[in-house]
């Protein structure tokens, strides 16, 4: 059923395609090759004034006006261009879908006051529009399929169809074209003199979805919101968004970074009612010439505080580049994480009293600003795994991650540093299964003067993932004559098996 | 009062000792080493805390690092025995959990971080720096000008959290704010070789260590073997009438406790016959 009082609202975008080119006041189209000849997809204004519509051959109407411009299409662009208008209606409602190539849908249930009226919405959002210089029209209505068909088929006006029977009314006026559905339907539909979406609403069903098609009842149900169409949102839905707009258009870093503040205690108020703290973080900012510039954030663990968050958008917000003014921000939080009333404390045993033992928050703030800089994967801790494979037995963990404290063996010598990737080293061995006597590494020779080993590894094919090893090595510890300690081993067992000779290769360091 | 007088000269005392070692302000007691022989030229009797000290590979090390990170991974440890974590911004090559363990370091405390660029290196030290809840901050870095290195030593003053360099050999002439500049390199292990392989004991890390600078101290040199949990001075073992192999150095190692003048003054006169001149000049 229908959440009562849905409102929905079709932005559509008839002139994007020229108008996304700057606004001129000569006739513009654009146009594409198709069936072996240019055809204009899309007409600015001036150029509709004249007669001009799309889906005419450029030859056609070159012959209606000589000095027409035209351009070529360029779908990937005008996509872009309206993904970047979409982002802009953000500022009328977080819900703001993609619709087709040039139309948007906007969910602004409970959004119409805030603006003085869905009325005064629908002429701010178009009027601003204009100002950008993008021809619209805009229809609100109780469902999506009803907003599309009015902005698309109810006249040049913008729209608002009242809620309730008046709205049926009003839609039953409307041509069966206007339930989006395709032209041969179309056709079918007229050849039985059904004319106007009103003439189907007495048809019986069943025949009905027999001879047109499931989709045409589907669609005339989701025009009478029998079903229910959601909206799925361009940029995930943010749980908790809150605006500001600022009475003068502001673009000094101070007076942002003020408004991110405001915003940031304001959101921290919310967070902390439902014990939630932001995991990531969007700084919205709504540009006078249209363009929204984003400073977004993310945390290692859920956090609220506001000056902790304020840090973080420091360096993002030292990017923005405010154009003429800002006249809008909004803070949302994309992810959220429960956050009891105390942070969490890192899992070290810190004594009691200890000086900044305490001060856990500042850790905090450290690693979410060493992350953000540095990429999050590249801040980490090491804990142990169960493995004898060198490299296998560290397992990387998020810095704040509870581990558990399970260590290495101390039996085993392990060196200080180990090779991301084992180097191969040319050893010279007294017989073929000792250890080395002297080995050539980076193009310099290492007289080996002491030995531990061999420490034999074995491959552990029992595991299912590709095994880190695949021969058995056999590690030894080497000193050379300056007293530099190195960790090498022999791949493979000697005699080889195979006939291939076994190779040495260096993995870490000792101190 | 005489009594007074007393409490007066010390006061005075410890205001000058302030003035003049920054680092050993706030109530931070130096970290010792634990060893005698370094303890005693170091001022306040140990690494100052809340300060920058500068680790240097030696040079001629055809190799790695290793000595020099070991004996980082040996401060960081000792400075995180409180119980706060530390911040390791490393190089290329990464550190290694078991083997940092082995150092007395829990990795599980041990932050790292990999900077791509040196700019980042320094930025990511001096935030961490900046962050009271952190025990030490080490940085793997080439070279460090006067003024990153004072600004490093600043932010380390601020907080309290010691601040370690740990340098390749190249560029250490350039003069640094640092409290303390060390040369650290491997040096042969004591243990006789044995001929079979497989039943010797592990080549104990042993290292040359030499204290190039030390505001407020005084310059040494000792050969430092990190046995047992704990670094022991093996300097006596450079005298040329005792470098013969002997079967067990447990006999010979200088204990923790206990300060012997004479056996310390012996081992850096013994270190010094030994070793190259060691240059102790203050950054010009």
């Amino acid at each position: 059923m229908p959440p009562a009082g849905r409102r929905l609202l079709s932005l559509w975008l008839p002139t994007l395609a020229t108008d996304r080119l700057g606004a001129v006041t000569r006739p513009r189209v654009s146009v594409a090759a198709a069936h072996g000849s240019l055809t204009v997809i899309a007409v600015n204004r001036p150029a509709g004034a004249l007669g001009l519509t799309p889906g005419m051959g450029l030859a056609d109407a070159r012959a209606m006006l000589p000095t027409l411009d035209a351009v070529d299409a360029d779908p990937a662009g005008e996509a872009a261009t309206l993904a970047a208008l979409a982002d802009w209606c953000g500022r009328y409602t977080p819900i703001v879908a993609l619709d087709g190539a040039d139309g948007l849908l906007l969910d602004i249930t409970g959004a119409g006051h805030l603006f003085g009226g869905e009325c005064r919405l629908i002429d701010d959002m178009t009027q601003h529009l204009a100002r950008l210089g993008y021809g619209s029209r805009a229809a609100i209505a109780h469902t999506p399929a009803a907003a599309w068909a009015l902005v698309h088929y109810a006249g040049e006006a913008n729209a608002i169809a009242p809620s309730g029977n008046e709205a049926v009314a009003l839609l039953a006026r409307l041509p069966v074209a206007a339930l989006r559905l395709a032209p041969e339907v179309v056709l079918g539909l007229r050849d039985l003199g059904l004319h106007r979406i009103g003439a189907l609403f007495d048809l019986p069903r069943a025949p009905l979805a027999a001879r047109f098609g499931a989709l045409t009842v589907q669609r005339l149900d989701a025009l009478l919101g029998r079903h229910v169409e959601p909206v799925v949102p361009h940029h995930g839905t943010p749980t908790h968004r809150i605006r500001l707009t600022f009475p003068e258009p502001i673009s000094r870093a101070e007076d942002i970074a003020a408004a991110a503040r405001r915003l940031l205690e304001a959101l921290a108020v919310r967070l902390a009612k439902e014990q939630l703290g932001v995991r990531r973080l969007d700084y919205a900012l709504y540009r006078t010439d249209g363009q929204v510039a984003h400073a977004r954030i993310g945390t290692v663990q859920p956090v609220r505080e506001p000056r902790h968050l304020l840090r973080l958008l420091a360096e993002p917000l030292a990017a923005i580049d405010p154009g003429l003014g800002i006249e809008t921000g909004i803070m949302a939080a994309l992810e959220t994480m429960p956050l009891a009333p105390r942070q969490l404390a890192m899992d070290h045993a810190s004594p009691d009293g200890a000086p900044g033992a305490a001060d856990d928050g500042d850790l905090g703030l450290l690693l979410d600003r060493l992350g953000q800089r540095l990429g999050s994967r590249n801040v980490w801790r090491q804990t142990a795994r169960a493995s004898h494979i060198p490299e296998r037995a560290v397992r990387p963990v998020a810095p704040l991650e509870v581990s558990d404290r399970t260590g290495w063996p101390p039996d085993r010598a392990r060196p200080l540093r180990l090779l991301a990737r084992p180097e191969s080293i040319q050893a010279m061995a007294l017989l073929p299964d000792h250890p080395p006597v002297q080995f050539l590494w980076q193009g310099r020779a290492h007289r080996v003067l002491r030995v531990q080993g061999p420490e034999r590894i074995a491959p552990e094919w029992w595991l299912d993932e590709r095994p880190a090893a695949t021969a058995t090595r056999d590690y030894f510890i080497l000193e050379d004559s300056a007293g530099q300690r190195f960790w090498v081993y022999r791949e493979g067992l000697y005699p080889p098996p195979t006939g291939t000779i076994p190779r040495w290769y260096l993995h870490g360091f000792f101190a | 009062m005489p009594s007074s007088k007393a409490d007066l000269l010390a006061r005075l005392a410890a205001k000058i000792g302030a003035l003049e070692r920054p680092g050993m302000a706030a109530g931070r007691p130096p970290l010792p080493f634990a060893v005698p022989a370094i303890d005693r030229l170091l001022p306040g009797g140990g690494l100052a805390r809340g300060a920058l000290h500068d680790v240097i590979a030696a040079p001629g090390g055809e190799g790695h690092d290793g000595a020099a990170a070991g004996f980082c991974a040996v401060l960081v440890a000792r400075l995180m025995a409180e119980g706060r974590p530390a911040l390791w911004c490393h190089g290329r090559h990464g550190l290694y959990g078991p083997g940092l363990a082995a150092f007395g370091l829990d990795p599980a405390r041990l932050i790292l971080a990999r900077p791509w660029r040196a700019a980042d290196t320094l930025w990511a030290m001096e935030e961490g720096l900046r962050c009271s809840g952190l025990a030490a901050v080490a940085g793997e870095i080439g070279a460090i000008g006067l003024t990153a290195s004072r600004r490093l030593a600043l932010a380390a003053e601020a907080s309290g959290v010691t601040a370690i360099l740990l340098r390749p050999s190249a560029g250490e002439n350039a003069a640094t704010a640092a409290m303390t500049r060390w040369q650290v390199g491997a040096a042969p292990s004591l243990e006789p070789l044995a001929a079979d392989v497989g039943r010797e004991p592990p080549p104990w890390s042993t290292w040359d260590v030499r204290l190039l600078r030390a505001r407020g101290g005084r310059s040494g040199a000792w050969r430092l073997i990190w046995r047992h949990g704990a670094l022991h001075d093996a300097s006596d073992t450079l005298r040329p009438d005792k470098a013969v192999p002997r079967p067990s150095l447990g006999r010979n190692l200088r204990q923790i406790p206990g300060t012997d003048c004479d056996h310390g003054h012996r081992s850096l006169t013994a270190a010094a016959a030994t070793c190259p001149p060691i240059k102790t000049g203050r950054a010009k």
